[in-house]
This record gives C-alpha cells, structure tokens and sequence, in this order.
C-alpha cells in the first residue's frame, strides 16, 4: 500500500561551520544548486517553493530567509509557495510540498531549511532563546520563558529527568548516544565536529540543564539545505531513482504545550509515529537506516520508542545492545546529526537519509540500504515520514 | 530583559492571583475539569461556564531540571525548575523556579508550597519545598 504519489528527487546541503560569516543567501544558494544538480533539474523546473518556519526573527538567526527572497534570488516563476511555521514540525514543509504534488500544485517543489545561528551568537545575540529581548511573549512560551524555563535544553531536561526516574536510564545511555553519533561524524567531512568522543569528554563536560549536559545538545550552525519533493511521474526523468514517500505521520493527541502531556516521557512523536504506520505495511524491522531528531539526546530513544523500534522503557537497553552506531542493526543519524553535525533543524537528518537511500554517503554508507525512517521534531512538534526505493 | 507574560482575558486570573498569594486556576463550572492553559471553553464538554478558581497552592513535582547555563547576562545560575502537579486540580502542572539554596536536592515526588514575585503587571509563581521556610 502506498500512500502517496510523492517522491524526493535531489537534495543539497551547503558547507556548514560555526562562524561562517557568510550571509544566509550563500548557503541556500549553495544547497539550492547541489539539489537541482542531484535532482537532473534546473531552476527553470523547480515550480513550487516552501520552507519551515518562514522568515522569523524570534531568536537571532534560527530563519534569516523567506521563500519570496528565496524565489527572487532564484529567479523562480512559481506555480505554488508557502511557509509553514505551524504543523508537523520541521517535517511539515515536506509534508505540505508533498500534498502540493499529489494535487497538482506543483512539479517540482524546493524545500529549503537555513540558519546562521553561529554568526549571530558571535555577534553577542544569543541565539537559541525565543523572545529574549522583548517585553511580553504570548501563546505556548508564555508559561516557559517568564518562569526562566528560557532554553529547550531545560523542557527536554524535564522530559530525561522523569524518563530516568521511571526506567533506571543513566547519564551514560545518552553518552552512547553522542559518542556514536560523533563516530559517524568522524566518517562525515561534513560534519562539524571531527575530534573523537571518549565516554569520559562526555560525562566531564559542563552541566547545561540536568541531566543533560554540553554533548547533549546539538551544535549551533551556519548553514542551509535544501530537498525538493517531486511527483511521481515528474521524478521519472530524474537523475536519480526517486525517494517514494510512503507513508507520513502527523498526528497530535495532546495539547500545544511542553509541560502538560500527561505523560512526559512520551512526546508528540508518539502521536505521529502511531499514524506512519497505521498508513503502510512496512514494519520497523523493513528499516535500513533511521534520521531521528536530536536537537537534545534524550529525543533520540523517544523517537526509537514511538517509531516501535522497542517499547516503552526499553530504549536504553537498544541503544546499549549497539543498535544505533556504526555497524548496528538500525543506525541512526549517521551523519553525525545534529549532535556532532550540526543544527539544521531536521533538514541536515532527511539529506543524510537521503544520501544514504542514493548510496552516496562513503565510509558510513549502510550497506544497500532501501528503507529509511524519518522523525522530526521534540515535545509537542512532530512529523514522521517513511521513505523507499526500489 | 526576560519578557513577561502578555495577559489577556483568559490568563489574567493565573498571572495577577499573585497579589493575593492565590493560586488561579481555570475550571469549568459544569464538569469541574482543571484547564491549564486557561481558556474560555472547557475541552472536556465544551461549556463555556469557564471560571478560574484559588487553588490550595501546594502540589507535587513531577519533573525537574537545574538549569547551569546562564542564557542571559542577568541570570544568576544554578536553578531548579520544577513541574508540579497541582492539589486539586487533576492532569494541570504548574512549571516555575524553586526557592531553595540547594537545587541538586529538588526532586520527583517531592512536596511543594507556591509562592509569588512581582514583575511588572503580574506576579511571577515559584514554588518552595513545603515545610522550609515561611
């Protein structure tokens, strides 16, 4: 059973780093190319555009750029564009440009996702707190940022913090995390962090927000990548064997908030990945390699345990059995992710997938690797997204 | 500068309850659901006989952090957040900072007492471990 009649047919990621100095527009531009050119397309095909969030300047640097400068700088003519700052997380722009080909939107839809929150912390504009700055702040973060739960690191600490009390985890799964994670870093040029992870570098690292620490948190970029989502039948002419989207998730049974879901050692990713696979008959165990939203750690065995990879308490004893890392059964973010590759908000994870479905990834690649499961996002946000080839 | 809530008619209650040491909680009139965030419409039937109403103030913390990282340059650090369920009002937590010179001993379970700052146009909850101090 398939689900949808999208595919992804070219992605592009530009030369991310901490202090680039280099204007947002470069990057894109760079991704933006290296998409087309994976993809056997010019810009004269792309006919749709869209972006998570859109432009914003809640938190300096998280989403310098729009799609009309995008569109502009491009010289794009399109039939279809949107911003989807509220949906599936940062999956929704592959979600809604999916539902744009499927009805005829669009052909060829440019999803781009690019940050310049390195530069602009550098420029002592602390980056990654919402509304610092402001007077007042309304909706969701309202009942966070006031209180001085200012920082995603504090909310995904609550989440560790019960997790740990309710299933013995440690500190030391979450290392196994991070250090498997930078070792496929050290197998990724791109990747920014390329010095190697002891057990003990993580343990001694500072404290953040308890119990998580530096290494676990992901790594403030520079940087923009770019997927386009096809039709089917438009993928056909493609350069490469087109990514079938079988099956998304993005459904949402608790409220809009960090602190309220009745229980927080699951998130909204439970919600999303229930549906994925209600919508096909692919299985966990069809998985070849695994793009899990890491901005903090602790997401990553939440997403295993929502994606059914293991139940519910059992994720720590997965990621000590080695399933994650190199060489396991279900490797997970082998481009070092967004802990040792850097934050691009999800769109860093889906190129990797991407990648390594076209087997183009080098001394990570997993072996004739068909199948890959995509999950975006932390607390209340989430999307899932089943991707095959032939 | 560390924003403050935007009041509005449904959060008002909550955010200036403070003044009189009064913890507000939204409720609905009809089926008695705790409604946290507040709003004008009760999820569980609807109604719109939505009123808030002063908890006991004491509660139980589900989950904690201590934060270490001073996010902005005010921020005196370590802290603990903790996220407390509240007494008598069923599934709503109440997140806020604990008054406690020693954030390392927050922990699940443990009993709290709410306590207020004012901040400009409201008043800012924290909670205190129940039994130490006033």
């Amino acid at each position: 059973m398939t689900m949808t009649k999208a595919t992804i047919t070219g992605t592009g990621m530009s030369t991310i780093g901490r202090n680039t100095g280099r204007p947002a527009m470069d990057h894109l531009l760079e991704a933006a190319q290296q998409a087309m050119t994976s993809a056997g397309l010019t810009r004269d095909d792309i006919d749709g555009i869209c972006t998570y969030p859109g432009k914003a300047d809640n938190s300096p640097g998280m989403s310098p750029l729009g799609t009309g400068e995008v569109r502009g700088a491009l010289g794009l003519k399109t039939r279809w564009h949107s911003a989807v700052p509220d949906g599936p997380a940062q999956m929704a722009p592959i979600m809604v440009a999916a539902m744009a080909v499927m009805t005829g939107q669009a052909r060829h839809v440019l999803c781009f996702r690019a940050l310049t929150e390195s530069s602009s912390q550098s420029a002592g504009r602390r980056a990654s707190i919402a509304g610092a700055g402001k007077p007042q702040i309304g909706g969701w973060l309202s009942w966070l940022v006031p209180v001085g739960a200012m920082s995603a690191s504090n909310w995904a600490g609550w989440m560790a913090t019960r997790y740990f009390h309710e299933f013995g985890m440690t500190r030391e799964h979450l290392g196994m995390v991070a250090i498997g994670q930078r070792q496929f870093a050290l197998m990724n040029p791109a990747a920014v962090m390329q010095k190697p992870l002891s057990m003990a570098d993580y343990l001694d690292a500072r404290m953040i927000s308890s119990p998580l620490g530096l290494f676990d948190c992901d790594v403030p970029i520079d940087g923009a990548a770019v997927v386009i989502v096809s039709a089917a039948d438009a993928a056909r002419d493609c350069a490469r064997p087109p990514l079938r989207i079988e099956a998304l998730g993005s459904a949402l049974r608790s409220a809009e908030t960090w602190d309220q879901r009745p229980d927080l050692t699951t998130m909204g990713a439970h919600d999303a990945a229930a549906d994925l696979w209600a919508r096909t008959d692919f299985k966990p165990a069809d998985v070849d390699v695994l793009a899990l939203y890491d901005g903090f750690s602790i997401f990553v065995p939440l997403w295993l345990e929502a994606l059914g990879f293991c139940g519910h308490g059992e994720a720590k004893d997965f990621i000590a059995a080695g399933n994650i890392g190199p060489g396991g059964r279900f490797p997970t973010n082998t481009g070092g992710g967004q802990l040792s590759g850097g934050r691009l908000h999800g769109f860093g994870l889906l190129h990797e997938a991407c990648q390594q479905l076209w087997g183009e990834t080098g001394a990570r690649q997993v072996a004739n690797a068909k199948t890959a499961v995509c999950g975006m996002g932390g607390g209340f946000i989430a999307g899932a997204m089943l991707l095959n080839r032939d | 500068m560390r924003p403050l809530p935007e009041l509005t008619p449904e959060n008002t209650a909550f955010w200036t309850g403070g003044e009189r040491g009064e913890l507000m909680i939204a409720c609905c009139d009809d089926c008695n659901a705790a409604i946290h965030p507040p709003q004008i419409v009760c999820p569980a039937c609807l109604s719109r006989n939505v009123a808030a109403r002063a908890m006991a103030g004491t509660g139980t913390v589900y989950t904690c952090t201590v934060n270490h990282q001073p996010w902005m340059p005010d921020m005196a650090v370590p802290f603990a957040l903790a996220v407390v369920d509240v007494d008598g009002a069923p599934g709503v937590r109440v997140t806020a900072p604990v008054l406690t010179d020693d954030p390392e001993s927050v922990g699940i379970g443990q009993r709290m007492q709410i306590r207020f700052e004012a901040a400009g146009d409201v008043w800012l909850p924290h909670w205190q471990p129940l039994g130490a101090g006033a």
